[in-house]
């Protein structure tokens, strides 16, 4: 049965990755494209830890922490550079 | 059995919910209400996942892992800072003074004030010692 729920659970964080790689290609405004990777790394870290689930290794949550450490960090900077036309001031 | 359905059960519902916060970001018609689908159901999906891992890990492997708390905690502290710098990005890109309502002080709006001068803060006189009315 979690067999059964951990493909269920990949295929649909899987869509959700492909959904915002179409958001980030074909996007209306700037915020939205930062928008859409902030998602696709959140996708992403919920990935990493399902395939920790389905091998049944605990290896793989600091590379999730620090993929959740880095996108944020990086959508706060794109943001930052968006709002203010300079990272650090 | 019952710790098997229990993770079954959480790893369908953080997929259905991460599936609807990823459509969400297609679906809805402007940015300050596509904000809300990752930030809200997509986050939730992701401790759904995480809380699914920590159960697998006490019941399959007897031991403890704390790793999860940790993300599920900076995922919810950073999920709301996130969605607020793409509102005031979006704020500074998209919309003029009058969209917005007044301040209330001699300063305009932080996303539409882009002098270089520091804000100064406003002082309140102290009140009267003893009890706050």
């Amino acid at each position: 049965m979690i067999a059964a729920a951990l493909t269920f659970a990949f295929a649909c964080y899987g869509i959700g990755v492909l959904i915002c790689l179409w958001r980030v290609i074909f996007a209306p405004s700037i915020p939205d494209r930062v928008l859409a990777l902030d998602t696709m790394v959140v996708n992403m870290i919920a990935l990493i830890v399902i395939y920790g689930i389905s091998i049944g290794t605990g290896l793989y949550f600091e590379a999730a922490m620090l993929f959740a450490m880095t996108g944020f960090v990086s959508s706060v900077a794109y943001a930052k550079f968006i709002l203010r036309g300079d990272i650090i001031e | 059995m019952f710790a098997e359905i229990l993770v079954a059960a959480l790893l369908v519902i953080s997929g259905v919910f991460a599936l609807v916060g990823s459509y969400g970001l297609i679906k809805l018609p402007d940015l300050m209400t596509r904000l809300h689908a990752p930030t809200k159901a997509s986050t939730l999906g992701v401790g759904g996942a995480l809380i699914a891992s920590m159960l697998h890990a006490i019941v399959w492997r007897n031991e403890v892992s704390w790793h999860e708390l940790l993300i599920t905690l900076f995922l919810f502290l950073t999920a709301p800072i996130t969605a607020n710098f793409i509102a005031k990005a979006h704020m500074a890109d998209k919309l003029k003074s009058g969209d917005l309502p007044p301040t209330g002080t001699d300063r305009d709006w932080a996303t539409l004030d882009l002098s270089e001068e520091p804000v100064q803060p406003v002082m309140t006189p102290p009140g009267q010692p003893g009890r706050p009315s």
